[in-house]
C-alpha cells in the first residue's frame, strides 16, 4: 500500500471524499460507522481520532487498517480496465484423464462461437475452469492459455471487477430478496459500469424480449421463472458483463429465445464458449470442440454441408414453440 | 511448517473446502494435518480420519470458544512440528460473527457461502474483515451475477483480500486456493505472535455460571440497551 494515497486520504475532508469516491459511504457503512452533517467539514483522520476508542473496540475497528483498506478499495476501483483489448486466446493442449497429449494448439478470436460437446463427466468443466484460471501448465490438465498471443498478467485470477470470463452457469437460481431492479443496479454497481440506471433500463428491456413472459421491475427475483431468470441473466451478462469471454453452460431450451439470446452475445463482441448438445446451437458455432476422457478429442470446424440443416431444425423448433405458446395461452394443441 | 487458521461461520462449508484442498496438497505429496475448533460436538474429525489426516479436535464447551483457540493454538502447533507436517489447518467457527481467530503474518482464510444473504458481509466483523483470503461457497446454488454482487460486497468490506469461488461438493476451485495457500509463510512457532484482533471482552456472572434473571444477579462487565 503506497503511503502516499493513505496520507491523501487522511487529509481529504470527509465530504470531499464521499464526494470523489461515492462508494465509500457503503465502505463506512459496512464498517458501522455513521457520517453526522458535523463530520463533513472534518478531514478523514481528524474523523477518526474523533472516534473512541470504546467506540472502536465495540466496531471492531483499527483506525490504520480501515485507512489502508479504503485506500486499497480506491486502487481496485481506480484501475485501468485492460479487459477490453482481448483479442484473441489461445489454448495449448495439455493431457487427457489418462496421461495422453491432447496435441492441440487452438486459436480463438473475438466473435467467435466455440461450442463444447461431450459427456458428463468428460471435463467439460475443467476446460472452462482453465481458461477462467488463465492456466499455465499449473492445473490437473497441465494445459497453458495465453491472451492476445502472449503469457497473460496473474491478476487476472484474482480479480473480481475486472474478470476476464463471465460465467452463465446452468443453475439461474436467486436467493437473495431483491427486486429485479434493485438486482440489476446493485450488479452494475458492482460491475463499475457508467451511468448505472441506463444500463438497468436497457437489461430490462433486452430481458423481456428475450424472455417467453414478460415480468416487471418491481418482481421479486426469487419469485422470476426458470425461463424469466435466464433471459435475465443473458441480458445481464449482454449489458454489463465487461468480460471479453462469456462461457455458457448449456442454455436450456425453456421459456427463452435461445437464437436470440446468442446473437446478442456475440454482437457485444466476445469470444462465446458454449457447452450444449443443442443441435441448433451447435450449428450456430463456428468449431466444435469435442471433449473425451478428460482430454479436447478433436475439433470439428461447422461446414456449409452441416449448417444446411439449420433451417430443418429451426421449422421443428417453430413448431414447438408455437404449441408452447398455445399452452400458455390456454388453447387446445389440436 | 506452515500454519493456516481457516475460520468462517457455521455450515459455510469450511470443512468441506478443506479436504478439497488437502486433496490437491497431497498431489504435491504434502503432509497435512489438520486441528478442528468447535464448542459442543463435531463429528469432523472423522472425516478428516476416514482420509487418513491427523487430526486433533478441541471442544470449549463451556468456555467461549475463541478464548479457548488462543489458549491451545501453540500446543497444537507444537504437534504438528512434532509429527513432521508441512502444513497444519486450524479450522473454527466465528460464532458471534465478532471473533476472529487470525493470528499477524499467518495466512488467515475466511470461508462464507453465497446463500448467507447479501448483507452478510458487513455483518462479520475481524473474521472477515482482516482476511488474506475470502473463499465463497456454495456457487453452483446461485447465478452467476448473484455469485459476483456477492463477491462484490466481500470486496467492499475487505479489499484487500484475494477472493476465491470455491465448490465445496464438486471442488472446483480447491485446486486453484491450493496453489494460493501454497505460497505461506513458514513459521518456527507462535509464540509472541499477536492476534490481528483482540476478542470480545466479557466477564460477567452469566460467564460465570449465573443462571437467574434479573438486575441484582448481574454483576462485572455488564451493558444495558438503549431505553
Amino acid at each position: 500500500m503506497q503511503t502516499a494515497a493513505v496520507s491523501k486520504l487522511e487529509n481529504m475532508k470527509i465530504e470531499e471524499l464521499l464526494n470523489i469516491y461515492p462508494f465509500a459511504k457503503d465502505f463506512f457503512d459496512s464498517f458501522g460507522l455513521e457520517i453526522f452533517d458535523e463530520d463533513l467539514e472534518k478531514s478523514f483522520s481528524k474523523y477518526l481520532e474523533s472516534l473512541s476508542e470504546d467506540f472502536l473496540e465495540e466496531k471492531a475497528i483499527d483506525r490504520d487498517s480501515l485507512v489502508n483498506s479504503l485506500a486499497d478499495l480506491v486502487e481496485t476501483m481506480e484501475e485501468d480496465d485492460s479487459t477490453a483489448d482481448v483479442e484473441s486466446i489461445t489454448i495449448y493442449g495439455g493431457k487427457d484423464k489418462n496421461g495422453r497429449d491432447e496435441n492441440l494448439n487452438l486459436h480463438i478470436r473475438k466473435g467467435e462461437v466455440v461450442c463444447i460437446v461431450g459427456p458428463t463427466g468428460s471435463g467439460k468443466s475443467r476446460l472452462l475452469a482453465d481458461i477462467e484460471w488463465v492456466a499455465q501448465r499449473d492445473t490437473p490438465t497441465e494445459r497453458l492459455v495465453h491472451i492476445n498471443g502472449e503469457e497473460p498478467d496473474k491478476k487476472w485470477r484474482f480479480s473480481i471487477e475486472h474478470k476476464l470470463v463471465a460465467q452463465l452457469s446452468q443453475n439461474m437460481n436467486f436467493v437473495m430478496d431483491l427486486t429485479v431492479e434493485e438486482f440489476v443496479k446493485m450488479h452494475a454497481e458492482s460491475r463499475l459500469v457508467e451511468r448505472p440506471d441506463e444500463k438497468v433500463d436497457e437489461v430490462f428491456k433486452l430481458a423481456n424480449e428475450l424472455a417467453g413472459e414478460r415480468f416487471d421491475r418491481e418482481t421479486q427475483i426469487t419469485s422470476l421463472s426458470g425461463g424469466q431468470s435466464r433471459a435475465l441473466m443473458i441480458a445481464d451478462t449482454a449489458v454489463l458483463s465487461k468480460s471479453p469471454i462469456v462461457l455458457i453452460d448449456e442454455i436450456e431450451n425453456a421459456g427463452i429465445d435461445r437464437r436470440k439470446a446468442l446473437n446478442l452475445l456475440v454482437k457485444k463482441e466476445k469470444i462465446v464458449l458454449m457447452a450444449t448438445h443443442d443441435p441448433i446451437l451447435a450449428l450456430l458455432g463456428d468449431k466444435r470442440l469435442v471433449i473425451k476422457n478428460g482430454g479436447i478429442n478433436k475439433v470439428i470446424e461447422v461446414d456449409e454441408e452441416e449448417r444446411g440443416l439449420l433451417p430443418k431444425l429451426q421449422e421443428i423448433d417453430d413448431k414447438l414453440l408455437e404449441y408452447r405458446n398455445k399452452l400458455r395461452n390456454g388453447e387446445t394443441l389440436s | 511448517m506452515k500454519f493456516l487458521t481457516i475460520s468462517g461461520p457455521p455450515s459455510s462449508g469450511k470443512t468441506s473446502v478443506i479436504l478439497k484442498v488437502i486433496d490437491a496438497f497431497k498431489q504435491r505429496e504434502m503432509n497435512v494435518g489438520v486441528v478442528k475448533f468447535d464448542c459442543l460436538s463435531t463429528d469432523d474429525d472423522k472425516l478428516y480420519e476416514k482420509k487418513d489426516i491427523p487430526v486433533r479436535k478441541g471442544l470449549s464447551g463451556s468456555l467461549c470458544p475463541d478464548h479457548y483457540f488462543v489458549s491451545n493454538v501453540e500446543a497444537c502447533f507444537k504437534w504438528g512440528k512434532e509429527l513432521g507436517l508441512d502444513i497444519l489447518i486450524s479450522e473454527s467457527a466465528g460464532l458471534c460473527n465478532r471473533c476472529s481467530p487470525h493470528i499477524k503474518e499467518v495466512t488467515a482464510v475466511c470461508v462464507i457461502d453465497n446463500l448467507s444473504g447479501v448483507n452478510t458481509p458487513k455483518k462479520i466483523g475481524p473474521m472477515l474483515k482482516s482476511a488474506d483470503v475470502v473463499v465463497i461457497t456454495k456457487g453452483d446454488i446461485v447465478s452467476q451475477a448473484e455469485r459476483e454482487v456477492f463477491a462484490s460486497r466481500v470486496k467492499h468490506v475487505n479489499p484487500k483480500a484475494v477472493i476465491l469461488n470455491v465448490n465445496g461438493v464438486t471442488g472446483q476451485g480447491a485446486f486453484e486456493l491450493s496453489s494460493f495457500l501454497y505460497d505461506s509463510a513458514e513459521h518456527e512457532t507462535l509464540k509472541g505472535k499477536k492476534l490481528r484482533f483482540s476478542m470480545p471482552s466479557a466477564l460477567c456472572s452469566y460467564c460465570l455460571g449465573e443462571t437467574r434473571i434479573g438486575d441484582e444477579y448481574q454483576m462485572g462487565n455488564v451493558r444495558k440497551m438503549d431505553s
